[in-house]
């Protein structure tokens, strides 16, 4: 059963998975350090104002520390009381689900985590990886999971974590509980780095960079949580989890979503943010072209008050973006107007990877079929994620007769000057800027 | 609990509980030194200069090892003597260590590394085979595998076709990288524990670098998390990197590679480049071959000689081909040394073989699987079409009923003509459909390593110790012992405690690979079991007052055969034992019998059997873009009478879908400069829960007749050989790239990435709008 721990010993930016191991809690499993085989899984449980305990499987190798105070993480030592394991444990010995048993303790903790959000399939578990069962016994431990529950959960029971006040900042983790004083800390740190869900930052941290950064935490402040769907469109707080997203978007932003369910593991969209991505601004980040495509405005608030920046012109360069270091990411903001939008994402391996090249689109066609509306934005094809506006003009108010669809194929294969890199060729790139489009044209013009 | 009700893993509750301990964890990480690699930015470089001084200086930082440090022989070779542990003046790979620092913590121990400065004088490269062969650079004389009159019979072939083929490697990516801790003990003995596959190998090596008789150095295996072969040999530098630091320091010091570190130090399933030349009738049935295979080694020579020895070997797989000519070489590249990974050389041998079959059914317009079972061996120990090149009969191979099976109860027929249908009314989707057979030679090639040892302590309050000389790496070989030694000494397997491998309980072992632990140790925890039954089955007979052949040793009692209700309890019986001095530890030791290998002319009976089985595979493949799925999988594997059938399904599901990872989306790529790019799970992708589809049918086949093997319990090995059912994968995504366009060959590459699939399929549609010369066909709906 869980124990309080007090943090004065502890840095703040210590990982969560290197705490737990010298704590001696060696059940959680470095398989990789990098966010990436989810051997290291571990539950976040977030109480929500009414007292409702939700349970995210998290990577604890990309965590810091300083996210913890005031929170509970249940680890897999946890889960068994004495010698009788907890019915997900139980689940993984009737099926033969462990072989070396390394990454095991990870599948046990996403698999609880699953269990108790009432989510058990294929992507509760794709964050983890195995290299000996081939996961089929582990899907029929879930499948078992599925069909009797976990029963009474002892552990839903345990002890809520007592709430974090603002005034404690120890160390240089600071974790504000409103814009304005996330803004004043900035101001007297002007060199802290702004952390969101860290799966991004935490890679670095987890290779040892960024030892001595001063972070200022974003996940607790309450505005940047919230999520409004109305008929104008979307609004997106900056800290929402993807996972939210994913959840409470799906009706209203399909092309989001869509990408959003290939964009990363359920351990990543726990934590991952929007405003993470436009923050670290990767030109792979697969949600940027989708911002792109969907005509996004991203508010941002610095000391000198707020502002909007239209999607198309928020990206300046590699990983450098219309943001002043000292503005915050506050929302991003999704016009509904959108006759037909899809993104689509090319990896080598489908489920869980970053994208060779990610496409969003959006059409307007007009009740004689000619273009009255069209974005086309691609990612993984140039130092930041781009429109090809130039296509976009061509196709402007024609026809998409067969002759504009191989012409503008045509265009796209040499609208960007791709790399070539260990995930794709530039030729190979080209061609999916065409092929892409073309089978967004397929898909929704029948 | 008897032998026969463990179901599953033994360790399987501590598996999902965290409390398994893995070699790293056995001491807390606070309580012992760490080490770190310095690792070369070169591929190739001299070395001018190691100024450790800026790191020694830091505080926490201990000692910072060299090759000077190495008091014995600075080589870790395990079969030549050409892979020092530390280069002393070239470097040869990059990312090769060229020193260890050792630190209070491994934080303190990277940022010491950091502040070693090396100098080198860089040097030109060679980084993949092309530029091996170029320079002609080989490790080794070429090796040869032949039968008849490969040349004169291609030129007198109905039909001859040939071609070539990369192959690319594969990272083991086992869950726990490579771990090894050692202390030096009060006595001076040197206490290693580490993550590996050959216990007795690391502890040779330990004693060879710190120039120690192999008697004071003592090598214990733990559990492993995950192996694969990657840690047969090259788990011996970083057992003998922490013995070396312990040795220096006189502390304990523990070596754990962090991911990157690993997968950029550690060598990988060699990749391959081959070339063939076939000659086939109108049948499709084979007349001559003609094989050159180049296996990349890398740096030095590890395992590669018998790696691609067992690739030449299963060119022929399932298939009679009268002639043959198989020449191999062993590329030497600035790469690091390529290794043992499940399957040793058979899956790349394999895909050439498979490769021909699907290029000769193609150019003769011939279903692939009509192709592949014709050219089928007799398998019944006739005399015709049933001895493979080497020369070794095949007496029991259930292959063609086997394959009758599978098709039956695959659908096999109806679903390619459903196929059929699907293709011909989708654009740009196509699906393909393919069966592949294996049939994978059972034993180590070198015939001294197909031996093994036990050791069997039973203890007067009736509990056993069981010890045997295999590792556990999660294949579940310590479960079938335990089950083993239940059913030898008819006791419950709650009385018996199975031990950790350790080079001081069962000297001289093998590596624990070649699909043989279950085979090999099997054998000898039975003849340990049956030692200590015989000496036991007198007392149990005075006391029962019967004969002792009467005397039956079952459900945890003693009894006469004939009078099955007069029960001792089988802890009567060890007292008794013990009260009559007789002996209760007992070693058991066993060596195949009937093997010949004289790899000189590539000639013999190297293989006690064959493990045989096959895989149907439906792919479907999306044109916009080269991705696919995998929508259903069907194999049939031949396990015997199984040990444990839970642990089989494991290694058959598991095996294959590690394959199709090889086959399909697992790419290694290198820089220029012969930096690996892909050394992390971010760049490397193995295959997810989500590339493995839910119809995936696994039944077990039961040969009916007996095997002429006598193997443990007529238990058949399952390690490796289903690994390469999942070459359907690749013959599948093959056949739904033909659907496209009308073609007489589909070159396909092997990993078969998205991009591979993408350009096969634009080189096919290229092809066949050449040929009909009408314009190209345009992924337009």
């Amino acid at each position: 059963m869980g124990r309080p721990w007090t943090w004065q010993a502890a840095s703040r930016r210590f990982r969560c998975l290197r705490w737990l191991n010298r704590t001696g809690c060696h059940g959680t499993k470095e398989g990789c350090a990098d966010g990436d085989c989810g051997a290291c899984t571990v539950a976040l449980v977030d109480v929500s104002a009414d007292g409702k305990r939700s349970y995210r499987a998290i990577n604890s190798c990309l965590l810091p520390l300083g996210f913890l105070p005031g929170r509970e993480v249940i680890s897999v030592e946890h889960l068994a009381d004495g010698e009788t394991l907890h019915p997900v444990q139980q689940a993984m010995v009737d099926c033969h689900a462990s072989q070396c048993g390394y990454c095991t303790p990870g599948f046990v903790m996403s698999l609880f985590a699953g269990c108790h959000e009432g989510e058990l399939d294929d992507h509760t578990i794709e964050g983890n990886l195995c290299r000996c069962t081939g996961y089929l016994p582990i899907r029929r431990a879930m499948q078992r999971l599925r069909e009797t529950g976990m029963g009474n959960d002892r552990l839903a029971l345990a002890p809520q974590g007592a709430p974090l006040a603002s005034a404690e900042m120890a160390s240089r983790f600071f974790s504000p509980l409103f814009i304005d004083e996330a803004l004043r800390l900035k101001q007297t740190h002007a060199d802290a780095t702004w952390i969101a869900g860290a799966t991004d930052l935490g890679v670095e941290m987890s290779r040892g960079r960024h030892q001595e950064q001063t972070f200022i935490a974003l996940d607790r402040i309450a505005e940047l949580q919230q999520l409004a769907i109305d008929a104008e469109g979307v609004s997106i707080g900056a800290a929402v989890p993807l996972r939210r997203l994913e959840v409470e978007l799906a009706e209203s932003v399909p092309a989001l979503v869509g990408m959003l369910q290939v964009f990363a593991a359920r351990q990543v969209k726990n934590r991952a943010t929007l405003g993470g991505n436009l923050g670290t601004a990767s030109p792979i980040g697969d949600l940027l072209p989708v911002l792109l495509a969907l005509d996004g405005e991203i508010r941002l608030t610095g000391p000198t008050g707020s502002r909007v920046v239209a999607a198309h012109e928020y990206f300046v360069d590699y990983r450098k973006t219309a943001r002043q270091d000292d503005e915050l990411v506050v929302a991003v903001r999704l016009p509904q107007r959108t006759q037909h939008s899809a993104a689509y994402k090319v990896s080598k391996r489908p489920s869980d990877d970053i994208s060779i090249v990610a496409a969003a689109f959006t059409l307007v066609l007009d009740s004689k079929g000619y273009v009255q509306h069209v974005r086309l934005a691609y990612g993984g094809v140039a130092a930041v994620p781009l429109r090809a506006l130039a296509v976009e003009n061509f196709l402007l108010g024609r026809r998409l007769d067969a002759q504009t669809l191989t012409e503008a194929q045509q265009q796209l294969t040499q609208a960007f000057n791709p790399l070539s890199d260990h995930r794709g060729s530039a030729d190979y790139r080209r061609d999916l800027c065409a092929s892409l489009f073309a089978r967004f044209v397929a898909e929704h013009l029948p | 609990m008897s032998g026969a009700s463990l179901k599953g893993h033994e360790s399987a509750r501590g598996h999902v509980s965290g409390r398994a301990v893995y070699t790293d964890e056995q001491r807390a990480p606070t309580s012992v030194l760490s080490a770190v690699p310095v690792q070369a930015p070169h591929a190739h470089a001299r070395i001018l200069g190691i100024d450790a001084s800026a790191a020694l200086a830091m505080p926490g930082v201990v000692a910072v090892v060299t090759a000077a440090d190495i008091p014995g022989e600075n080589d870790t070779g395990p079969i030549v003597h050409d892979e020092p542990l530390m280069p002393s003046d070239k470097v040869q790979f990059h990312g090769q260590a060229v020193a260890w620092v050792v630190a209070c913590d491994e934080a303190t121990a990277w940022a010491g590394a950091a502040e070693v400065a090396v100098r080198y004088e860089p040097l030109p490269a060679c980084t993949d085979i092309a530029g091996a062969i170029a320079t002609q650079a080989y490790h080794r004389p070429p090796a040869q595998v032949s039968r008849g009159d490969a040349d004169a019979q291609l030129q007198k072939s109905t039909h001859r076709i040939q071609g070539e083929i990369r192959i690319g490697g594969q990272d083991h990516f086992y869950l726990e990288t490579q771990a090894s801790w050692a202390e030096i003990d009060s006595e001076g003995i040197v206490q290693v524990s580490a993550s590996t596959q050959h216990p007795s190998e690391t502890q040779i090596i330990v004693a060879r670098v710190l120039g120690l008789p192999a008697n004071r150095v003592v090598c214990r295996s733990l559990r492993m998390g995950g192996g694969f072969g990657g840690k047969e040999t090259q788990a011996n530098p970083y057992a003998a990197i922490a013995a070396l630091a312990a040795w220096r320091t006189r502390r304990a010091v523990r070596v754990k590679l962090n991911r990157s570190a690993d997968m950029q130090m550690t060598g990988k399933r060699h990749p391959f480049f081959a070339r063939y030349e076939v000659g086939f009738d109108e049948r499709g049935m084979l007349q001559a071959m003609k094989v050159q295979l180049v296996a990349d080694g890398g740096w030095s020579t590890d395992l590669s000689p018998p790696v691609l020895m067992r690739a030449m070997v299963h060119i022929d797989n399932a298939y009679f081909c009268p002639h043959v000519s198989i020449e191999g070489l062993i590329a030497k590249t600035n790469l690091p040394s390529n290794t043992a990974f499940r399957g040793f050389g058979g899956p790349q041998g394999m895909l050439v073989g498979e490769e021909i079959m699907d290029r000769i059914a193609r150019h003769l317009r011939l279903p692939p699987h009509q192709v592949r079972e014709r050219n089928f061996y007799a398998g019944d120990g006739s005399s015709e079409r049933n001895t493979t090149p080497y020369g070794q009969v095949l007496c029991d191979l259930p292959m063609r009923e086997l394959w009758q099976e599978l098709k039956a109860s695959s659908d096999f027929d109806a679903r390619m003509l459903a196929i059929e249908t699907f293709n011909a009314t989708h654009a740009q989707r196509k699906r393909g459909l393919a069966i592949t057979p294996v049939k994978f030679g059972i034993s180590f090639n070198k015939v001294e390593y197909n031996q093994a040892g036990a050791l069997v302590h039973i203890y007067t309050d009736g509990s056993v110790q069981l010890n045997h000389g295999g590792t556990e790496m999660g294949q579940g070989l310590h479960s079938k012992m335990l089950a083993v030694a239940s059913r030898c000494l008819g006791i419950d397997v709650a009385r018996i405690q199975i031990m950790v491998t350790s080079t001081d309980k069962v000297p001289n072992t093998s590596a624990t690979a070649a699909s043989s632990g279950s085979d090999l140790n099997g054998q000898a925890v039975k003849a340990a079991c049956e030692t200590l039954l015989a000496r036991m089955r007198p007392v149990a007979a005075t006391l029962l007052q019967c004969e002792a052949d009467e005397v039956e040793f079952a459900d945890d009692a003693v009894f006469r055969r004939a009078e099955p209700s007069r029960r001792l309890p089988f802890v009567e019986v060890v007292q008794a034992s013990y009260r009559e001095r007789i002996s209760l530890s007992a070693t058991g030791f066993y060596r195949t019998p009937g093997l010949s290998w004289d790899p000189a002319n590539g000639k013999g009976s190297p293989f006690y059997y064959f493990a045989c089985g096959a895989a149907v595979s439906e792919v479907e493949v999306c044109a916009y873009t080269g991705m696919h799925r995998l929508l259903r999988v069907d194999i049939l594997h031949d396990v015997g009478d199984s040990l444990i059938e839970s642990i089989d399904r494991g290694q058959i599901e598991g095996g294959f879908v590690q394959g199709m990872g090889w086959l399909t989306c697992e790419e290694l790529r290198w820089s220029d400069a012969g930096k690996l790019l892909t050394d992390a799970p971010s760049t490397y992708k193995i295959p997810t829960v989500g590339e493995v589809p839910e119809a995936f049918r696994v039944a077990l086949h039961r040969q009916r007749k007996l095997p002429g093997a006598q193997v443990i319990f007529g238990s058949k090995a399952v390690g490796e050989p289903p690994l390469m059912l999942a070459l359907s994968v690749r013959e599948a995504l093959r056949a739904a790239v033909a659907a496209f366009a009308e073609g007489t060959a589909v070159a396909l590459a092997a990993p078969a990435t998205p991009e591979a699939i993408f350009s096969a399929i634009a080189a096919l549609r290229a092809a066949a709008s050449e040929a009909s010369a009408v314009p190209a066909e345009v992924p337009v709906p």
